[in-house]
């Protein structure tokens, strides 16, 4: 479980989050909604101790992650797919997945053929440069890169940006499924919040920098006004 | 073919390979620093021949050459490792100037402290291996023990680092670090270990060509390696400063350049081989001879 409490982060004069608290659950999808600029990847950002907060703290169970640097929170068992996928596309598929590993106390084959069985075609480009995948084998790939250190929270920054829309719903089915195969706390960070909301289970509202709604991710689909004014979803 | 081998061209061939392959480890060292940091190291030569100085100047105890090479090359990964730490660390995410002066700085500092401390005298270190050329039939080849030693090294040098980069956990931690240091921190890799270790590998690599040219008919002296040290940053430029074997090709080319130069036209306009060689390459290839062009991006 992911705590956050009372989280504020500034850039310069810039209030990018006011005060933001909520709880991700273990074992359940947090989905963070909001338009373009409402804080959702500085709050990931800032979980990760990439980016430093004014005020507010995050705990991950009982262990305090603010102001650890970002490799130890990494090795805490915190998996971050960056905003972009962040594959390194100098570097073959092969090589992205061992670098995933290589901080862990974990059997880098077996780990390989673990993800390589969940995702066959990175098996089949094993040996290619990740500059010539395309934008849903890079996403697949930048998730087993996170999965092979055994994660205990995956946190998820637009995994759906640049995504056909069959690509998109066949990849919400992974997520959902990793969710419950490894008990994981998944934090998927949206804009496409019809998508994120059909597989969360809880779901964060991000306006402006402040957490205008938190609850069951049914409920936040359900109210028409959120819907309307936050989420951009068109309401018959 | 001992009449060829015996041939004025072939005893350029030979010298300049000999040369070459020293620029191209200052090169190789200098490409190593410039991935990790983008700093571009001025100051790698004197590090290197102060290295040296502290290394070679155990000889006079009487310990052999072997160890005082091992000795050199262990206090410049030491002080490469330290200068990083120290000097270049407060630096990140400032101007790219900045480390240039300071380096710059560092690199008179440096020379000055060796001229103090061992003075500016050449010393000649006793040569590991004949500088005598071998005899076949009563003719000469331009090759020597002496060469053949610091060929063999400098490669096996280039080759160990090579394989440590391509084939080793470290080595791909190092790459990744480079290419992409907040995705790497964000999957648990120190990076600021990695910068730290890119500089002590490349200071070692600086250090050994120190100790090739200073085990050389030049002998050991506080500014020995500014010389060496413009050649190698001019092939590391050649090679696009972002290519290893960019960086070896381009020492080669101009070890080769200088020693036709030398032997057809001047000794006095030699290391105008360089030179040439960089403007021409900056006219045909602005982004060095060896860099990729930037690939389709999806």
């Amino acid at each position: 479980m992911i705590t956050v409490k009372d989280l504020s982060v500034s850039y310069g004069a810039v209030r990018a989050l006011r005060g933001v608290s909520f709880e991700a659950p273990t074992g359940q999808i947090t989905a963070v909604l909001g338009a373009n600029g409402a804080g959702k990847t500085t709050l990931l950002r800032t979980i990760s101790g990439l980016v430093t907060p004014t005020s507010g703290t995050v705990a991950l169970h009982d262990q305090p992650l603010t102001g650890l640097a970002t490799e130890n929170i990494a090795r805490l068992g915190v998996g971050h797919v960056p905003e972009g996928r962040g594959v390194i596309e100098e570097l073959t598929v092969e090589e992205n997945l061992r670098l995933g590993g290589l901080s862990r106390k974990i059997d880098i084959s077996a780990g390989l053929a673990d993800q390589y069985a969940r995702f066959p075609i990175l098996g089949e480009r094993r040996k290619k440069l990740c500059g010539t995948l395309s934008g849903g084998e890079r996403q697949m790939l930048a998730m087993a890169r996170a999965l092979i250190a055994k994660p205990r929270v995956l946190l998820l920054d637009e995994p759906s940006l640049g995504l056909a829309p069959q690509v998109t719903a066949q990849l919400m089915r992974t997520i959902h499924d990793l969710c419950e195969s490894e008990h994981l706390t998944v934090m998927l960070v949206e804009q496409n919040a019809k998508s994120a909301l059909r597989i969360a289970h809880r779901a964060v509202v991000l306006h402006l920098g402040s957490a205008v709604a938190s609850g069951d991710a049914a409920t936040v689909a359900a109210d028409d006004d959120l819907r309307r004014y936050y989420l951009g979803v068109v309401v018959e | 073919m001992s009449a060829f081998l015996s041939s004025s061209f072939m005893h350029n061939i030979f010298g300049g390979v000999a040369q070459g392959v020293v620029y191209s480890l200052v090169a190789l060292s200098l490409v190593i620093i410039w991935q990790s940091t983008h700093v571009l190291n001025f100051a790698q030569g004197a590090m290197a021949m102060f290295a040296t100085y502290v290394g070679m100047t155990e000889i006079d105890r009487g310990i052999g050459y072997w160890w005082c090479v091992i000795i050199s090359v262990a206090v410049g990964m030491l002080l490469g490792g330290l200068t990083e730490r120290v000097l270049i660390r407060p630096l990140y995410g400032k101007p790219e100037i900045n480390p240039i002066v300071v380096m710059v700085g560092f690199l008179g500092v440096i020379e000055a402290l060796a001229a103090a401390i061992w003075t500016s005298t050449t010393r000649n270190i006793t040569e590991p291996f004949s500088q005598i050329y071998y005899h076949d039939h009563g003719n000469l080849v331009f090759v020597s023990p002496f060469i053949i030693y610091q060929v063999i090294l400098a490669l096996g040098i280039m080759l160990i680092i090579a394989a440590l980069f391509r084939f080793t956990k470290l080595g791909l931690q190092l790459r990744a670090s480079a290419l992409a240091p907040e995705v790497s921190r964000l999957l648990g890799i120190r990076v600021s270990r990695m910068l730290t270790i890119g500089w002590i590998l490349s200071a070692g690599v600086g250090a050994i060509a120190a100790v090739i040219q200073a085990s050389g008919s030049f002998g050991l002296f506080p500014t020995d390696m500014d010389g060496i040290f413009v050649a190698g940053f001019i092939a590391a430029a050649v090679g696009g400063l972002e290519s290893p074997i960019g960086a070896v090709a381009g020492g080669l080319l101009i070890g080769l350049a200088e020693q036709f130069i030398l032997a057809y036209w001047s000794p006095n306009v030699a290391p105008l081989g360089g030179i040439i060689i960089l403007v021409v390459a900056l006219m045909i290839r602005p982004q060095g001879l060896f860099t990729k062009v930037a690939g389709r991006r999806v």
